[in-house]
């Protein structure tokens, strides 16, 4: 195959990026802009920055959606995993495809629908919404982006590696802490920081699910919007953009290294190179 | 170096422990069963394994020969039967409390340990002092050759240095018993022989008693004392290589255990010494040799290797038993030249002679008329 690119892929890949990400480029610019109108280009300056942090309207908001999204983040790791567990080892049992199935499901379904659906339950429950409804309700749809994640990678996890761990000398629960815990771990991080990202930008189902007195960033901006866009807001969107990005540099970068791994181990030099040797 | 004190003693008495009603087994197997639902995976089948034999389990895929290997490491648990390790039932006991290890087809080596610390894995969980897991870790490094490697991760070395990593980690804690399912499965043909002569040799140094599960027939005759030869969960021979391939226990066995020619019919007259074998199909009357523990009138089948036969222009009258046909097809082989002959029955025969001399051999073409013998003696009958 060339390896060069063709004047058709140079044009395309210059459309597709420009596509994406020339308003995020316009938007990182204008925030070093000192104009109050926002369309109007007049110097560069960081004075929205200093606006942002002495003003402290969005700290509060930024505080509690960084709580809710590591406690939402970990306990979705956690009932991901177990349901990646369920999903790999129990070949048999009544209802399995339709409990896969309906794992898939929420990452399909919008996001209305999930959160409207939260909204009746936890009014029927009678539960006072506030902090914790919002940590459920995050709880629950990025759990299933971390399966997903997690069983792929426990799908080609050899099971012989466990049975080998217990076959040493290991009881079944350390066997899975000695063996299969240290192979997944990537994707485990991996999916934690994805859970992670979901949560600190979700708007709809936190709007749906929260209740007075908890805000959380993306709430507060959109909120600010409504009534013209302020300066400041494009500071801040460039900062939680910097953040996102970070999350998710980190995440494809594990999830590459892992399978660099595996693809070496996989690509080994032959059997037979064994014999000059012996 | 090693403990050989373990070992049993190997002399010409001892060597074959299953002939000798008074020796003490390793391992009993008890009418073991395993059912899976419907599926009847091992059933009813009973097995003694003695100190220091390589036991080859030996049969085609879905036989059961892994999951009996499995029972034994405590991977499976068996429907009904008793496994007894030295005379205590092994079926309660789960796999880390089992004097026993197993080296794994896909080698299932940690990744994320180097090649040392997956020897001393299973003896860091004994609890052994620093001291004595460094000491014996070095040993299994040495044992398999890999001492220049060991601060490697599995990953970085080539499949037969993993197979030796694998081997070497389920030998580190000295187990009363190895179990190795299909350990050379990975490897080309080459290595693999090579694989099976160095395996022989360590078994031969531990004095531990191996089990392999195999379904390759010529890497179980290489290694094993006894061979185990299983179909649907049942055992259909077990015993030493040559037996099984010279006085193979029926036709499925003769069949399964290289190739042979089987000829249906029964015994029409039957002497003290030789026998008359009429062909179902020709009526043709061919001379055999009566067979120990088969009673002449329930002879079904004879079986003769093709190795055995001979392909020749004349025939010549020194008792041999002669078919007329005409030749089918050749395989050259190098140092074998297969025949297969038509001889009028229903079935080719296959005759494998050995091309002992460059030019001097007679050879045969295809659609020449020939006589295909065989000494009676070299004719095996079978009731089943």
């Amino acid at each position: 195959m060339n390896r060069h690119l063709s004047w058709f892929g140079i044009t395309s890949l210059t459309l597709g990026l420009a596509f994406m990400y020339l308003p995020i480029l316009v938007l990182v610019i204008y925030s070093f802009n000192d104009s109050e109108m926002i369309t109007l280009w007049s110097h560069p300056s960081l004075r929205w920055y200093e606006k942002l942090f002495t003003d402290g309207n969005y700290w509060g908001p930024a505080w509690t959606t960084l709580r809710i999204s590591l406690v939402s983040s970990v306990l979705a790791t956690i009932l991901g995993v177990m349901i990646s567990l369920v999903v790999t080892r129990m070949r048999k049992f009544k209802g399995r495809s339709l409990f896969v199935g309906m794992t898939i499901a929420p990452l399909v379904l919008p996001e209305v629908i999930t959160g409207l659906a939260l909204l009746l339950l936890f009014i029927a429950m009678g539960v006072e919404r506030g902090f914790m409804t919002v940590i459920i309700a995050h709880t629950t749809f990025a759990m299933c982006f971390v399966s997903v994640i997690v069983t792929a990678r426990m799908a080609e996890f050899d099971m012989s590696t466990e049975e080998a761990a217990r076959d040493l000398g290991c009881g079944p629960v350390m066997a899975f802490f000695h063996a299969t815990l240290p192979a997944i771990l990537p994707a485990i991080v991996a999916a934690f920081l994805l859970a992670f990202a979901l949560s600190l930008d979700n708007l709809v189902v936190t709007t749906f699910t929260t209740g007075p007195g908890i805000t959380t960033l993306p709430m507060r901006v959109f909120s600010e919007i409504r009534t013209g866009v302020k300066p400041e807001i494009n500071a801040l969107s460039t900062m939680v953009i910097l953040l996102v990005t970070c999350v998710a540099i980190t995440s494809s970068l594990l999830t590459k290294r892992s399978a660099a791994k595996r693809v070496a181990a996989a690509d080994s030099p032959p059997a037979t190179s064994q014999l000059a040797s012996a | 170096m090693l403990a050989l004190s373990e070992a049993p003693a190997v002399g010409s008495e001892t060597s074959t422990p299953w002939t000798n009603a008074q020796a003490t087994p390793l391992v009993e197997i008890r009418s073991v069963s395993k059912q899976y639902g419907d599926f009847t995976a091992i059933g009813d089948l009973s097995l003694k394994i003695y100190p220091g034999e390589f036991f080859a389990l030996l049969g085609p895929s879905g036989c059961g020969k892994s999951t009996l290997l499995r029972m034994l490491a405590g991977f499976e648990t068996p429907t009904a039967g008793e496994i007894l390790l030295n005379g205590e039932d092994m079926v309660p006991m789960p796999p880390e409390k089992r004097p026993v290890n197993m080296m794994f087809q896909s080698y299932a080596l940690f990744p994320h340990l180097t090649l040392e610390q997956n020897i001393a894995f299973g003896l860091k969980r004994m609890k052994l002092p620093k001291g004595e897991i460094d000491s014996r870790v070095e040993e299994m490094l040495q044992l398999v050759q890999m001492t220049t490697q060991a601060k490697r991760k599995p990953h970085q070395i080539s499949g037969g240095q993993r197979q030796r990593i694998a081997l070497a980690r389920s030998l580190a804690r000295r187990p009363k018993m190895l179990l190795l399912d299909e350990p050379m499965g990975a490897l080309d043909k080459k290595l693999r022989r090579e694989t099976q002569l160095e395996l022989m040799d360590i078994q031969h140094r531990l004095g531990t008693t191996f089990v392999i599960v195999t379904h390759d027939q010529e890497e179980a005759m290489t290694v094993a004392s006894r061979i185990a030869i299983m179909d649907h969960g049942k055992l259909m021979q077990v015993a030493p290589p040559i037996d099984t391939y010279e006085t193979p226990a029926s036709r499925y066995v003769a069949e399964f255990v290289g190739d042979t020619n089987i000829f249906t019919g029964s015994v029409t007259a039957a002497g003290s010494s030789a026998l008359d074998f009429t062909l179902e199909v020709s009526g043709q009357s061919l001379n055999a040799l009566p067979q120990p523990g088969i009673a002449a009138p329930d002879a079904r089948y004879l079986n003769v290797r093709p190795e055995k036969m001979a392909v020749s222009k004349d025939r010549v009258d020194d008792g041999s038993n002669y078919l007329r046909g005409r030749i089918d097809e050749v395989a050259y082989l190098g140092n074998l030249s297969t025949y297969y002959v038509d001889v009028g029955l229903d079935q080719r025969v296959l005759v494998q002679m050995t091309n002992s001399q460059r030019f001097g051999s007679e050879r045969f073409a295809e659609d020449d008329n020939v006589w295909v013998s065989w000494y009676p003696q070299d004719g095996q009958l079978l009731d089943r």
